[in-house]
C-alpha cells in the first residue's frame, strides 16, 4: 500500500512539474518585455558571435553601435507603433531599414534570413536567450533583391 | 448554528492521493493538448474562419458562468439573511473561485496568442465588453478570496455581510457582462439581444446551484461527513425554481425571434432543422437539462439524494448542451449580409458553418473541470471549508429561530 | 502649414490618379508614386478612403482583385479552404425571387463604427485616421471576438505558421488579419493591389479614392448615383459602397 502511494506521489509531483513547465511556455513575455530582458546581457557579450557574423554593408548603423546594443529594441517598437497606427514610414529606425543592411547574402546572391541561426539577429539573441517576436510575423529577408542594391 | 464546526478533510486517506493524481493526469492531458494546438496553430482544431469559437468556449462560458451561481448561494446567506444556508457558504466561495479558475485557464490557453496574457492584462480598450470581462475576473478571485476570509477569520466575521453584498453586486454585474459577450454582437441574428444578459444570471443560478450540490455531495459521502436532508431538500427546491426560471428565459427568447421575420431563419435553424444543435437543443437543454430534472426533483423520488445528484448532473449535461447550442449553433448559422439573395463564394457564404470538434479541444475543456475539483479537493484538505457535520436539528433550529425573529 | 499643403496635393493626387487611372487603365504597370504623403507625416482625419464596387461591371467568373490581393499580401492557400485566410472574397448572388445574378467582391468594409474595434479587448483592432480599420497584430492576443462581431465575415484567423510573408505585410499564426486597403501602397501614393488589377484587367469595376473630397471620382459617383452599403441598417456607415445590390 505505501508503495502505491509514493508512486501516486511522484505521479502528481511530476505533473505539478509538467504542469507548470505547460503554463511558462504559455506565459512566454511579449515583444517589448522579451526584449527588455535583453538588457541584462551585458554589451559586449556578443563578441564571440560577432566575429563570425555579417555586420551588414554601409559602413555606419544608424547610431553608435554601443547605443544600438542597448536600444535598438526601443527604437523598434517605437518605430512600431508610429507606423501601424500613424502611418510614419520614415526608415531610419524601421525593422525593414534594419533587415536592408543587415540580411546577409548567399554566394548565388540570395538573401540569408536574418534570424536563421548565426545570422545578426538570432547570434546575439541565441547567445542572450531572448526570443525574437518580430519575425513570427515580418519577413525575415528585405523586399528588394541583392542584386539592385549598390 | 453556533455548533457548526469546521474541519480540515482529513478523512479520504489514501484516495486523496489516487483522486489528485487521476486529476493530475487529467489535467495534464488538458495542458498537452493546448501545447499541441498552440505549437500548430488552430488549424488542427476544429475551429476555422466561420466557427472561431469552439468546445474549449462552451466549457469555459460554462465554468464561469457557473462560478458566478455559486457565489450567488454565498450571499443566499450573508445578503438575503437564510442563516441556514450560512455554514455553506465559504465552501461556495471556494467551487466559484475553482470553477473561474478553471474555466480561465481554457479560454487563456485557446488563445492564438497566450504567450501575450500580459498584454491582455495591460493593454484596455475599455468600450469593450471583454475588457470589463477581464477586470471583473479578477476583482471576482479577489473578492471572493476575500469573503471566505471574512467567514473564517472570526475577528472579520463582522465584515461578512458588507463583503458579502459586495460578492453579491459584482456577481450580478460579471454576469451581466457574461452574457452582453453575445447579447452586444448586432453581426449575428442568433445573438443581438438584450435579454441574454438577465438569461446568463438565471442559467447561472442553475448550474451553480447544481453544481455546487453535486460538490457538497461528492465531498461529504467521500469523508463520510453528514449534511443535512433538510439543506440539500431546501437547495434542490430552489434549483428547481432556477431550471423553471431558465427555461421560461429560452422560452421568451425564442419565442422573440420566431415572431420576427429577420430572426425566424436561424430559430427554424436551431430548433427544427433537424442538426446537431436541433438535437442537443430537444434532447439535451429540454429534455435532459429541464424536463427530466424537474421530475426527479419534484417527483415522489426527489427525497432521495441519489436522485439529487444524478438531478444536478443532468443539468450539467443540459447546460453543456444549451452553451454548446448558444455559442457554436449561433455562428454555424451564416451572416445574413445579403437578405432575399442565394448566396454563394469560396468563403463559405451562405453555407451553414461545419464545427467537428477535436480531442484535443475535448481534453482541454475537461482539463478546466478537473482544474477545479483538483483545487477544492487540495484547499478542502488543507483549510477549514467543508462543516465536520451538519446535522437536521441544527437547521430545524436555525429555522425555527428565523420563524420566530420574523414572526 | 506644410502639412495642410502636403494633405492639399495629397488629397489632390488621388482624385486625379483615380480619375487618370481609369483614363490609363489599359497601360499595365502604371507607377502612382509620384505624389505620395511625405513618410515623416502623421495621417489626419482629413480624409477617409472609401471603395465603390459597380456590380454591373464586374463579372462572375473573374477573380483578378481576390488573385491580387493574395498575392500583394501573400495570402497563401494550405489547401484547408475553412482555415485559408481570405481578405478579399467574390461573392456570387442569385435573387431569389427574381433570378436575377449578380457578382461582387466583399472584404473589411471599413465602417466608421466598425464593431470589431468596439469589442476588442487591448486595442488592437483599430481605425486609423483616415478611416481604414486595422489589426494591431503586435498587441492581438488572437481572442477571435472581431471575428464574431464583424457583420461582413470580413476577418480571417492565421491557422498556422507563416513563412516568406511580403515585407509589406506581416502576418503570423494566431493573430486576426483583414483587408488593410493595402495600406503601405496607400501610404506610398500607391492603388490598392485588387483596384489596379480591375483596373488592368479593363473592367472599371472598382473606384478608389477619398470620400470627403468633393472632386474625387468616388464622391462625384456617389453623388451621381444610388449606391448601398451591405448591411445598412446597422447603420455603420461603411466605406465600402456597393452599386448595383
Amino acid at each position: 500500500m505505501l508503495n502505491i502511494r509514493l508512486w501516486v506521489a511522484r505521479l502528481v509531483m511530476m505533473g505539478a512539474l509538467l504542469g507548470a513547465s505547460g503554463l511558462t511556455i504559455a506565459a512566454e513575455a511579449p515583444c517589448k518585455s522579451a526584449v527588455d530582458r535583453g538588457n541584462a546581457a551585458s554589451a559586449g557579450d556578443c563578441q564571440a558571435a560577432k566575429e563570425k557574423r555579417f555586420e551588414g554593408r554601409g559602413g555606419k548603423c544608424v547610431e553608435d553601435e554601443h547605443f544600438m546594443r542597448r536600444n535598438h529594441m526601443n527604437l523598434i517598437l517605437h518605430q512600431r507603433d508610429e507606423t501601424m497606427h500613424k502611418g510614419i514610414r520614415t526608415s531610419k529606425y524601421s525593422l525593414k531599414g534594419c533587415l536592408e543592411c543587415h540580411t546577409a547574402t548567399r554566394a548565388d546572391g540570395s538573401y540569408i534570413p536574418i534570424n536563421d541561426p548565426g545570422q545578426f539577429c538570432e547570434s546575439c539573441h541565441h547567445f542572450a536567450s531572448v526570443k525574437i517576436d518580430c519575425f513570427e510575423c515580418h519577413a525575415t529577408t528585405p523586399a528588394v533583391s541583392p542584386a539592385s542594391k549598390p | 448554528m453556533k455548533n457548526v464546526r469546521f474541519t480540515e478533510m482529513r478523512e479520504t486517506g489514501q484516495s486523496y492521493w489516487l483522486v489528485q493524481g487521476l486529476l493530475a493526469v487529467v489535467i495534464l492531458l488538458g495542458l498537452s493538448s493546448a501545447y499541441y494546438m498552440e505549437l500548430n496553430g488552430h488549424w488542427v482544431t476544429g475551429m476555422n474562419n466561420q466557427i472561431v469559437w469552439g468546445l474549449p468556449h462552451v466549457f469555459a462560458v460554462f465554468l464561469i458562468v457557473t462560478a458566478s451561481g455559486e457565489l450567488n448561494l454565498a450571499s443566499i446567506a450573508s445578503v438575503f439573511g437564510k442563516a441556514p444556508y450560512k455554514p455553506l457558504t465559504r465552501l461556495a466561495a471556494l467551487v466559484a473561485i475553482a470553477h473561474m479558475a478553471g474555466g480561465l485557464m481554457i479560454l487563456v490557453l485557446d488563445l492564438g496568442r497566450p504567450d501575450r496574457l500580459i498584454v491582455a492584462l495591460t493593454h484596455y480598450n475599455l468600450k469593450s465588453i471583454f475588457t470589463w470581462n477581464i477586470l471583473l475576473y479578477n476583482g471576482f478571485f479577489v473578492l471572493a478570496t476575500v469573503y471566505a476570509w471574512t467567514m473564517m477569520e472570526r475577528r472579520l466575521n463582522g465584515y461578512a455581510k458588507v463583503v458579502g453584498f459586495g460578492v453579491f453586486l459584482w456577481r450580478v454585474i460579471l454576469t451581466t457582462c457574461t452574457g452582453s459577450i453575445f447579447g452586444f454582437l448586432v453581426a449575428r441574428d442568433a445573438y443581438n439581444a438584450a435579454i441574454m444578459a438577465p438569461m446568463f444570471i438565471i442559467l447561472s443560478f442553475s448550474y451553480g446551484t447544481a453544481i455546487y450540490l453535486m460538490t457538497l455531495e461528492t465531498l461529504s459521502y467521500w469523508s463520510g461527513r453528514r449534511i443535512s436532508d433538510v439543506l440539500v431538500t431546501r437547495l434542490k427546491n430552489l434549483l428547481g425554481i432556477f431550471i423553471g426560471a431558465a427555461f421560461y428565459f429560452f422560452l421568451a427568447y425564442h419565442l422573440t425571434g420566431m415572431y420576427v421575420a429577420e430572426r425566424q431563419g436561424v430559430e427554424y435553424f436551431l430548433l427544427a432543422s433537424g442538426n446537431v444543435y436541433t438535437w442537443l437543443f430537444w434532447v439535451g437543454q429540454v429534455l435532459i437539462g429541464t424536463i427530466v430534472p424537474l421530475a426527479l426533483l419534484y417527483g415522489s423520488l426527489g427525497r432521495s439524494r441519489v436522485v439529487v445528484y444524478l438531478a444536478c448532473l443532468f443539468v450539467l449535461i443540459g447546460g453543456l448542451s444549451q452553451m454548446y447550442v448558444t455559442i457554436v449553433g449561433g455562428q454555424a448559422y451564416p451572416l445574413t449580409i445579403f437578405p432575399g439573395y442565394e448566396v454563394t463564394s469560396s468563403f463559405s457564404d451562405g453555407q451553414v458553418g461545419s464545427y467537428i470538434p477535436t480531442i484535443f479541444e475535448a481534453l482541454l475543456g475537461i482539463s478546466g473541470f478537473a482544474v477545479a475539483a483538483f483545487l477544492v479537493i487540495l484547499v478542502s484538505r488543507v483549510l477549514p471549508f467543508v462543516p465536520a457535520t451538519l446535522v437536521d436539528s441544527d437547521v430545524d433550529e436555525c429555522l425555527a429561530t428565523e420563524a420566530t425573529q420574523s414572526s | 502649414m506644410s502639412n495642410e499643403s502636403t494633405d492639399q496635393g495629397r488629397r489632390g493626387f488621388l482624385g486625379t490618379a483615380t480619375a487618370t487611372a481609369v483614363g490609363l487603365a489599359a497601360i499595365p504597370g502604371l507607377s502612382l508614386v509620384a505624389l505620395a504623403r511625405s513618410p515623416d507625416l502623421a495621417v489626419d482625419n482629413r480624409s477617409r478612403w472609401g471603395l465603390l464596387i459597380d456590380t454591373s461591371k464586374c463579372l462572375t467568373e473573374c477573380t483578378a482583385c481576390t488573385t491580387a490581393c493574395a498575392s500583394e499580401n501573400g495570402l497563401v492557400s494550405h489547401g484547408r479552404p475553412a482555415t485559408d485566410a481570405q481578405w478579399l472574397r467574390k461573392v456570387q448572388l442569385k435573387d431569389k425571387a427574381t433570378g436575377r445574378t449578380l457578382s461582387l467582391p466583399v472584404g473589411c468594409q471599413h465602417c466608421e463604427k466598425p464593431p470589431c474595434v468596439d469589442v476588442c479587448p487591448t486595442g488592437a483592432s483599430f481605425r486609423r485616421a483616415d478611416g481604414i480599420v486595422l489589426v494591431d497584430k503586435h498587441i492581438c492576443i488572437g481572442c477571435r471576438y472581431c471575428m464574431m462581431a464583424c457583420p461582413y465575415k470580413a476577418r480571417s484567423f492565421v491557422h498556422e505558421e507563416t513563412h516568406n510573408q511580403k515585407a509589406n505585410a506581416p502576418r503570423g499564426k494566431g493573430t486576426v488579419e483583414a483587408c488593410t486597403l493595402c495600406v503601405p501602397r496607400l501610404d506610398a501614393g500607391r492603388l490598392p493591389a485588387c483596384v489596379e488589377a480591375c483596373q488592368q484587367e479593363g473592367h472599371q469595376a472598382m473606384i478608389f479614392g477619398d470620400l470627403q473630397d468633393p472632386n474625387s471620382a468616388i464622391a462625384k459617383r456617389l453623388a451621381a448615383v444610388p449606391t448601398h452599403q451591405l448591411r445598412e441598417a446597422l447603420n455603420l456607415n461603411t466605406g465600402v459602397r456597393y452599386q448595383g445590390v
